[in-house]
């Protein structure tokens, strides 16, 4: 019976460049950028790196295919490098690639990097590509916001929210993001924003306009594991320690079979299961410091906070209104501003998020830092869409909780 | 044995542009097309051309009719997407029927119709099984051209055979004439159009008669007898001089669908011959002659079995879907007379791998999906292990047709980010009755549609995406409200 990652790895150091419209950096630049905060933090050489994996999503607009530029924008001694791609959980399977490999033993120190440069197509939003030469064929013309927008539709139907609820508990999302964005240095957008303002914004995808929609950015984040003995060995005390990592993929359910009613995530709620057993979590709403989740778009964020059971299904509106996911709320949810406001670098995200709760942990969270000591952070990304996505949930917390 | 008409269908376009709009936009530089600014003419819309309207009048018009039983589809148009991949195949396509069958297009002439359905009406009486014949045109035309104001989109189509006719054919007549009243050359996208006054005088008023005449007396019937009279040109009065000299009765000349929908180019005499029919009654005698490098006649006797058809929409029943479009700018865009800012988001390359279509082409042309024979979960697309969560058999999936099933919206949205000849591109996710779902485009989402969650949405076969670079196109079904299109009707 295999018994799960628990305190089996904490992260030795970790960096994060500056998200934003990066005209003037390539994806290089940006990797050096984590990297060396990433280095200095864990207070390491290059040389005690035994492996790396590179996160990135959408290569053909930057570094190409493979591992390779990683390798070669850092210089790493022809150890392994791995790069990795799951749509927007791809940072996450990076973090994973060099978790497990510490975790198995097969190396000491690894290293992850998550890096997207989307800045370089001549327009805003992600990239117009293809989807394959099959899926092509039958595939909605569908963006990321239209997909995503569904869930309203599917939601308002199933729980009887009218839209104007929706569209207000949706705005209250984006503001309260657009203000933890402000307090935060590297953050893309840090312009605070109000309730009306998002509500007379121009339509991206019904009912989903400009400011329910998170940033495109360029950006990378970095992290360096270990295990818990190697670090103390180091001198690191306080350790933040991996609780939980779990992933799960649509099976085509959700696209294919009718017992999915478009309202909810079915793969984040089989993550949030296991992770939560994984990491003898009981009682997510009381136990779960913070949050930070893929609000790829401020619908994603309010379904999610359901799928993940701290908000009861078909509450979520309450809380978000109520306050309960605000900065200095119960349990906040984007204290660094979210993929909505911090910037949403695809291959990035995932690291992005675990940044955060280390420096939150750390107390090095700046003018954002939580009061409230936190104890366990829980991050999610959502890849692809709605009805067929891949989900990665993490725990990290402080060792021993 | 007698041949006809075994069953006949219809389609117009939904979007009907004010040709007041039109006039309007050229009045600095025609003033004189306000003469022909009255009523409203059928347009495509950006994702339908002459095959995919072909499609939807087939459907129409073999409803309930055994499919496995058609023997030849043929197609008629002057507007075919493709010039060397026959038509007719991708509308037999996608009616999924067998491949034992014989295909063929006719063109080059606003007579191509008619003469299409003749040699059809011939090749049945020869013993072979029904026929599907389609016409079908979505004619260019250039901006500020009375063709402009004057044409519409549009086809019809019959099924052809012996048997149960509905309408028994009496008589047929050509007359091959090499009155050139128009031309489309090589590579031209538009006609070249000579004096209206010639190709009445010279053209409709001396050809088409003898046509006529020719056809009345094969079939012994009396000009007085006919009830029914379809002639397909615009021009106002010229089927009513026809028939005044030539003795038809004047209340026997048909509507040729000025007011509410334009002429169809080669499919307008099959579209007013379909109209006919759907009017007609037991015994009634339509005569339908059309103009293009002579006249072919056609003379039909209804039958009582008319009575017995199932229910269809036809021409009319396509001619009450409608809402009115007023902005003549649309009408630019989509037919590619205006240079259109369609921004980056627009380059993305459609091309189609010809192998990967031709081993998906079931899936993406007839839209088969699967159906698992071990739990009768029925999915789309069909693959080869079972989508049902407590099952996922391997190999068991047999063919499943969808296009003609009805399906519910689940979710849906209004896109203005993803790139859509017109904005916003509306999908979702409709669920089918007995099983199967897709993320679907929609089509045919006029400004009066107001969706909703629950809703019943039918599939039309349309253009997914055009491949400009290639010239190529690829087809897809997509979803459109199953109900009327407009509130209130």
């Amino acid at each position: 019976m295999a018994s799960g990652i628990k305190d089996k790895v904490a992260i030795l150091g970790m960096g994060c460049s500056r998200f934003g419209e990066r005209w003037n950096d390539n994806a290089e630049d940006l990797m050096i950028e984590a990297y060396v905060e990433a280095l200095a933090d864990a207070g390491i050489e290059k040389s005690q790196i035994e492996a790396a994996w590179l996160a990135t999503a959408i290569e053909e607009e930057h570094v190409g295919k493979s591992a390779v530029p990683l390798s070669m924008a850092l210089r790493l001694p022809n150890i392994p490098v791995t790069r990795v791609e799951n749509y927007c959980a791809s940072g996450s399977e990076a973090f994973r690639g060099a978790v497990y490999a510490v975790a198995s033993g097969a190396c000491d120190i690894a290293l992850a990097l998550g890096v997207e440069k989307l800045k370089d197509t001549g327009y805003g939003g992600l990239p117009q590509r293809n989807r394959g030469s099959v899926n092509d064929m039958f595939w909605a013309n569908a963006s990321a916001p239209g997909s995503f927008a569904q869930l309203a539709s599917a939601y308002s139907a199933k729980h009887g929210v009218s839209k104007d609820d929706m569209k207000r508990a949706m705005a209250h999302i984006s503001v309260k993001s657009h203000d933890n964005g402000s307090k935060n240095p590297k953050a893309h957008l840090r312009n605070k924003i109000n309730e009306d303002k998002v509500m007379n914004a121009p339509m991206i995808a019904e009912p989903l306009g400009l400011f329910d929609c998170c940033g495109v950015s360029d950006g990378s984040a970095c992290a360096i594991v270990t295990t818990p003995e190697i670090a103390k060995s180091l001198g690191k005390t306080d350790l933040i320690t991996v609780k939980a990592l779990q992933l799960s993929a649509s099976n085509g359910r959700e696209a294919q079979h009718n017992s999915w009613d478009g309202s909810h995530f079915v793969t984040t709620r089989a993550a949030a299961n296991r992770a939560y057993k994984e990491a003898g979590i009981t009682k997510p709403r009381e136990q779960i410091s913070m949050f930070e989740v893929h609000d790829c778009f401020s619908i994603t964020e309010l379904v999610t906070m359901e799928d993940l059971y701290i908000s009861d299904e078909g509450r979520a509106v309450n809380d978000v209104m109520d306050g309960f996911y605000d900065a200095d709320g119960k349990v906040p949810c984007q204290i660094d501003g979210g993929l909505k406001c911090f910037g949403h670098p695809i291959g990035a995200s995932g690291l992005r998020m675990i940044y955060e709760m280390y420096l939150q942990m750390q107390g090095r969270a700046g003018d954002r830092q939580r009061k409230e000591e936190p104890v366990f952070g829980m991050t999610h990304n959502l890849g692809g869409f709605p009805h067929q996505n891949v989900c990665s949930i993490a725990i990290v917390g402080k060792e021993g909780a | 044995m007698e041949v006809g008409i075994l069953a006949y269908g219809g389609y117009i376009p939904q979007s009907r542009l004010q040709r007041s709009e039109i006039a309007k936009a050229h009045s600095w530089f025609n003033p004189g097309l306000k003469g022909l600014a009255k009523g409203e003419r059928a347009m495509a819309n950006w994702d339908e051309d002459s095959v995919t309207m072909a499609v939807e009048a087939a459907r129409d018009c073999l409803a309930d009719f055994d499919r496995d039983q058609v023997s030849a589809v043929y197609m008629a148009s002057t507007s075919f997407p493709f010039v060397d991949r026959q038509n007719a195949g991708i509308v037999a396509d996608a009616l999924n029927l067998s491949s034992s069958l014989q295909t063929m297009d006719f063109a080059s002439s606003q007579r191509a119709g008619s003469a299409g359905l003749s040699v059809a009406l011939q090749v049945a009486k020869g013993g072979s099984g029904p026929i599907l014949f389609t016409a079908s045109e979505k004619r260019k035309t250039k901006a500020a051209s009375p063709l402009e104001l004057t044409s519409g989109d549009g086809a019809a189509a019959f099924l052809v055979g012996t048997g149960k006719v509905v309408a028994r054919l009496l008589s047929a007549h050509t007359e091959a004439v090499d009155f050139v009243d128009h031309f489309r050359g090589e590579n031209e996208d538009f006609d070249y159009s000579w004096e209206e006054r010639w190709i009445r005088d010279e053209g409709y008023l001396k050809i088409v008669p003898d046509a006529i005449n020719a056809a009345l007396a094969d079939a012994s019937v009396k000009a007085e007898d006919i009830t029914t009279f379809c002639f397909p040109v615009a021009a106002r009065g010229v089927a009513g001089a026809i028939a005044k000299k030539t003795g038809l009765p004047e209340s026997a000349v048909a509507d040729n669908l000025q007011a509410n929908c334009g002429e169809t180019g080669t499919a307008h005499s099959m579209v007013m011959l379909a109209q006919a029919l759907q009017n007609s009654a037991p015994g009634d005698k339509i005569l339908v002659a059309s103009f293009g490098q002579g006249s072919d006649a056609l003379l039909f006797e209804v039958t009582d079995e008319i009575k017995s058809l199932s229910p269809r929409r036809g021409i009319s029943g396509y001619l009450a879907r409608r809402y009115a479009e007023t902005n003549y700018n649309k009408f630019l865009a989509f037919h590619e007379l205006v240079n259109m800012e369609r921004g980056i988001r627009a380059e993305t390359d459609k091309k189609t791998g010809l192998t990967t279509l031709y081993r998906n082409k079931g899936m993406a042309q007839a839209m088969v999906g699967g159906q698992c024979s071990q739990c009768g979960t029925a999915q789309f697309p069909k693959s080869n292990m079972c989508v049902n969560e407590n099952c996922g058999a391997i190999g068991t999936q047999e063919d499943y047709p969808f296009a003609d099933r009805v399906s519910k919206v689940n979710s849906f949205t209004a896109d203005r980010l993803t790139y859509s000849p017109d904005p916003p591109a509306y999908y979702g996710m409709v669920q089918f009755e007995e099983g199967g779902r897709l993320m679907s485009d929609f089509t045919d989402i006029s400004p009066e549609t107001e969706i909703e969650v629950g809703m019943p949405m039918r599939m039309m076969f349309r253009i997914k995406d055009y491949d400009n670079k290639r010239g190529f196109r690829r087809y897809f079904w997509k979803a459109t409200p199953a109900g009327a299109s407009s509130k209130g009707e």
